[in-house]
């Protein structure tokens, strides 16, 4: 028999219908995999005894010939997402200890058809960076490295622990979310497919809020087709998240592998931007090529606001996590500071304590930019190119059906190159934020390797809502990328 | 327009005192603004409190639609402009009664907008008074600080419970007409059923801002609508009764006054009324005013609706107390202080209007405002639970009027109900009591025979001052244990004595 570890999520999921594996099967050789895997630092938390309890409930089912979508499916999820008396971090040390007493809408919903839950992966803290490296709990380190090569490069963030996990076979599948590129940016460091579904279509309740007009929650995972699976069990509309959109959501899986002829793509030219590697702007020349040969016609557009994209997620994103992150405070749940005299050297301690340096420097920023004087410099300029942003993509979706972009403006890089220049930091999120600012579904798509053998993805963005279409278009980039190489596994 | 102008004397010459009212009135709700929870008053610390109100990790605040609308039906009611669009906003700050560490409220978009409405003072003037706003926003919990030494305890059970805070404009010239402006307030929350309008229970609180100004200045800024013709003014905080807001009016404008006279200047600042004292202190000034930062709630979508349903709500309003007060001075002929006293609140004008259906509105006035208001005061009860009913003190007024029992023994029956004595049908208490009026002239004039005969000293003085006839009705009165007909009694002392 083969490794269960080997199958893609979808083709685990059918040989556990076919009880060709069991799921206590598929989840012990996965726990296994993750307990040779410590140097990679992905996991914060194996809930080992969880997971096969779970895996041991779904055997019955699958047994029974019941079961969900993802009946008896091992996933890791994001340490954003909150688990019922699980611990849960936020790869913060402010949340020490803190073990919900509830379950996030999106883990309801996977274990409601059938997933089996691995642990809790590592991220970057508060969801804030883009390489892994703010986690209280360490970096996470990608499983590629470059050909000759032994230095540890990011899996990029935030959600590197999903990106690293699902490269290094830690799990069928993971949770991820994305306030800026955070499931797009790992995705295409670490050869994985990661979708940023439109905004509301996920359910936000549950999820540790970082910046809530931004932050949408999807999956990461092997290829599309997972992706499409997975976003199926965790996309609805939830009474319980104000923002969450109600409508049907389609089966996504049953959109891959249509025709995609006559269909529109832009290639818009402020996507080429200074000092991106040569060999990114030839991948992206691939994916038009690939798009040409699926029958799609190829769009030059224009998006001039995208310059500023950049300078206005970041000042919204900092803002409303100023706000957001208020209450952690010590008073509730997790870190409180052992000195004080008062309540304010309780908050300023607590917080000095509990918080890393960049969610600092967002605090910071974030406070500045709502400060009485400021406002209207900052915060509420930003918000108005926001929408003139929007109103852009909304006039370019009349002339197009998707966008073709590079995922992220360079492959993973080495850990510790950009940790004392936040400006670098920040520029990982180039061509991701906009899809965010907009509301847009984005996918990254694992699409080559550079020079030095690292994976790079291509970006498919598309009209709000229309997810099935981008599935359309992301498996089509895959079937021509025909990417099928794994890293080596030099952590075992 | 004639304005109550109450100016204040000081050493170096008159003084105008202006004053604003923002009133924290809680929506009468089942549950919190924002959350499932239950919004009732009095249940242990911390038993209404929900993963929502305690700002757990990743939770979402849904727009409780019950509170939206007693918001709009309180618009209504305050003559007030709907805005249907509005914005929920977060209003920043830190303390441990706050969970989320920022209040959700409305900030540059309110649901209600400008309103206007008038306000009865004592001694029968009206005066309008301007509303600059209503919007909802969420109560804040309760630290406890009395409980242990060194610690500090919170209570978040009020943390979520909708508020609508009501913000008028500076129309207000005295403690009176802020008193009565809060009065009024009160009196329009309860009609609409928005706010139980309890004040023990903290139901409803004003922060009071007031200033003073040269005599004079304040027709300049009406006329220009310039502030700098006010004062500087300070804001009360949390003022819980309608006296204190009277004492604190009071208390400011003559500590301003004496400020400024010495040649000091008024802080914009923030103060704390003592009611042990009867003084108000600098809570925080102006240098360490929070910077709220407010900015749009990104977890909430804008708050709208359309028309259709603003107009289905303004149908299903009360009678508000002014059209009221008309209809009593219309329908039953009260006086226009009358037709206030009992209009100003409700239960009071539903009881009256039980009693006074079908019977008339002055003997029935006269009852509800005299006796029944009279005995209620003295025993400290609300007319809520009033021990006569409006049913009750009907009959006895039927009783009165078709000639059963004279008014006197109505008091009596009045009483016996009031004091718990007798319960039931007043009817069947006069009848089981045998306090039914005698008319039977036979029986009458027996008694009076028998008191002529008693006392013929009194005769011989009737004969020469008539007046005097008074006490032998009285006489008769109390040998008929009160039951005798006036009427009667009188017609046949005249004819017996001859007079």
């Amino acid at each position: 028999m083969t490794n269960p570890t080997e199958l893609s999520l979808t083709e685990l999921r059918d040989a556990l219908k076919k009880k060709e594996v069991t799921s206590l099967e598929a989840t012990d050789a996965y726990l296994a995999r993750i307990e040779k895997a410590g140097d990679l630092n992905a996991f914060i938390t194996v809930t080992a005894d969880k997971a096969r309890e779970m895996a041991k409930a779904s055997d019955e089912k699958l047994g029974r010939g019941e079961g969900g979508a993802l009946e008896g499916v091992p996933l890791g999820i994001k340490d954003l997402f909150c688990t019922e008396e699980t611990l849960t971090t936020a790869g913060s040390h402010i949340l020490d200890g803190f073990e919900p007493k509830y379950e996030s809408t999106v883990t309801s919903n996977l274990w409601r058809d059938g997933a089996v839950m691995l642990g809790k992966l590592n991220m970057d803290e508060f969801a804030m960076g883009s390489s892994n490296e703010t986690s209280f709990y360490g970096p996470v380190v990608n499983p590629w490295r470059a050909e000759g090569s032994d230095a540890k490069l990011t899996p990029g963030g935030s959600s590197g622990g999903s990106s690293a996990s699902v490269a290094a076979r830690l799990c069928a599948g993971a949770t991820a979310t994305d306030t800026g590129g955070s499931i797009r940016q790992p995705a295409s460091l670490t050869a994985t497919v990661g979708v940023k579904p439109t905004y509301g279509r996920v359910s936000r309740w549950g999820v540790v809020a970082f910046a809530s007009s931004l932050d949408q929650a999807g999956p990461l995972a092997r290829d599309v087709r997972d992706a499409a699976v997975m976003l199926k069990s965790m996309a609805g509309h939830d009474p319980k998240d104000s923002t969450s959109v109600d409508r049907p959501v389609p089966d996504y899986e049953a959109a891959l592998g249509g025709s995609l002829k006559g269909l529109k793509v832009g290639v818009p030219k402020e996507y080429r931007i200074d000092g991106m590697p040569a060999e990114i702007e030839q991948l992206w020349q691939s994916g038009v090529d690939w798009m040409k040969d699926a029958g799609c016609e190829i769009v030059d557009i224009s998006l001039p606001l995208t310059k500023y994209a950049l300078p206005v997620y970041y000042i919204v994103a900092p803002a409303e996590a100023s706000s957001n992150l208020a209450r952690y405070d010590g008073v509730k749940y997790g870190h409180r500071a052992k000195d004080y005299d008062d309540i304010l050297s309780m908050y300023e301690n607590t917080r000095a304590e509990g918080f890393g340096d960049e969610v600092k420097r967002r605090i910071l920023v974030g406070t500045y930019v709502l400060s009485a004087g400021y406002y209207d410099a900052y915060y509420l300029r930003a918000q108005k190119v926001r929408k003139r942003i929007f109103d852009e993509f909304v006039e370019a979706f009349s002339k197009v059906d998707l966008i073709l972009t590079p995922s992220a403006p360079s492959a993973a890089f080495e850990l510790g190159a950009k940790m004392n220049d936040p400006v670098q930091m920040y520029l990982n999120d180039v061509f991701t934020v906009t899809a965010n600012l907009a509301g847009l579904p984005g996918a990254s798509v694992p699409a080559g390797l550079d020079k030095d053998g690292l994976p790079l993805g291509l970006q498919l963005l598309a009209k709000p809502f229309d997810e099935e279409t981008m599935f359309k278009g992301m498996h089509a980039l895959e079937q021509a990328a025909g990417f099928d190489v794994t890293p080596e596994e030099w952590w075992a | 327009m004639t304005k109550s102008r109450k100016l204040l004397q000081g050493s170096t010459g008159d003084w105008e005192v202006v004053v604003g009212l923002e009133v924290h009135a809680q929506v009468s709700s089942k549950s919190k603004l924002f959350s499932g929870s239950s919004a009732e008053y009095g249940a242990g610390p911390n038993e209404n409190v929900s993963l929502v109100d305690a700002a757990m990790p990743g939770m979402l605040p849904v727009i409780n639609k019950y509170c939206v609308e007693q918001a709009i039906r309180t618009g209504l009611g305050l003559n007030a402009k709907i805005n249907t669009w509005s914005r929920f906003d977060r209003k920043n700050y830190f303390y441990p009664d706050l969970p989320q560490g920022y209040q959700i409220s409305q900030y540059k978009d309110p649901i209600v907008g400008e309103g206007e409405i008038e306000v009865e003072l004592d001694g029968g003037e009206t005066i309008n008074v301007g509303i600059e706003r209503l919007h909802l926003e969420q109560d804040a919990g309760k630290s406890i600080h009395d409980l242990a030494p060194n610690e500090s305890y919170v209570d978040l059970n009020r943390s979520g419970v909708a508020l609508m805070e009501i913000v008028s404009k500076p129309d207000m010239r005295s403690a009176e007409e802020g008193a009565a402006y809060f009065t009024k307030l009160r009196t329009i929350v309860r009609y609409l059923g928005t706010c139980d309008g309890n004040m023990e229970e903290g139901s409803m609180r004003a922060d009071v801002n007031v200033s003073v100004c040269p005599a004079g200045n304040y027709d300049k800024f009406r006329e220009t609508g310039d502030f700098k013709y006010l004062g500087t003014r300070t804001e009360t905080k949390n003022v819980n009764s309608i006296r204190f807001t009277k004492q604190v009016i009071d208390y400011e404008a003559r500590r301003q006054i004496e400020v400024l006279e010495s040649g000091g200047s008024i802080d914009q600042e923030t103060r704390l009324f003592d009611p042990k004292t009867g003084e108000t202190r600098t809570m925080r000034s102006k240098e360490d005013a929070h910077d709220y930062r407010y900015f749009p709630d990104p977890d909430l979508l804008p708050l709208e609706f359309d028309e259709a349903w603003v107009e289905e709500i303004r149908a299903s309003l009360p009678e508000l107390p002014d059209a009221k007060k008309h209809r009593f001075m219309d329908d039953y002929g009260l006086s226009a202080y009358d037709a206030a006293v009992l209009a100003m609140d409700k239960d009071k004008a539903d009881y009256f209007e039980s009693v006074a259906k079908g019977r008339g509105g002055k003997l029935a006035a006269n009852w509800v405002t005299g006796d029944l208001f009279g005995a209620l005061n003295k025993a400290d009860r609300e007319i809520g639970d009033s021990p006569v009913s409006a049913a009750q003190l009907g009959s006895l007024i039927d009783l009165i009027k078709d000639g059963t029992i004279s008014g006197k023994i109505a008091k009596d029956v009045f009483a016996l109900i009031f004091e718990g004595e007798e319960t039931g049908d007043p009817a069947d208490i006069v009848e089981s009591r045998g306090l039914k009026q005698v008319t039977d002239t036979g029986a009458i004039e027996k008694i009076v025979d028998e008191i002529i005969a008693a006392n013929p000293k009194q005769v011989e003085q009737v004969k020469e001052k008539p007046k005097t006839m008074g006490w032998f009705v009285g006489q008769v009165m109390k040998a008929s244990g009160g039951k005798a007909n006036p009427q009667a009694v009188n017609e046949i002392l005249k004819k017996k004595l001859g007079l």
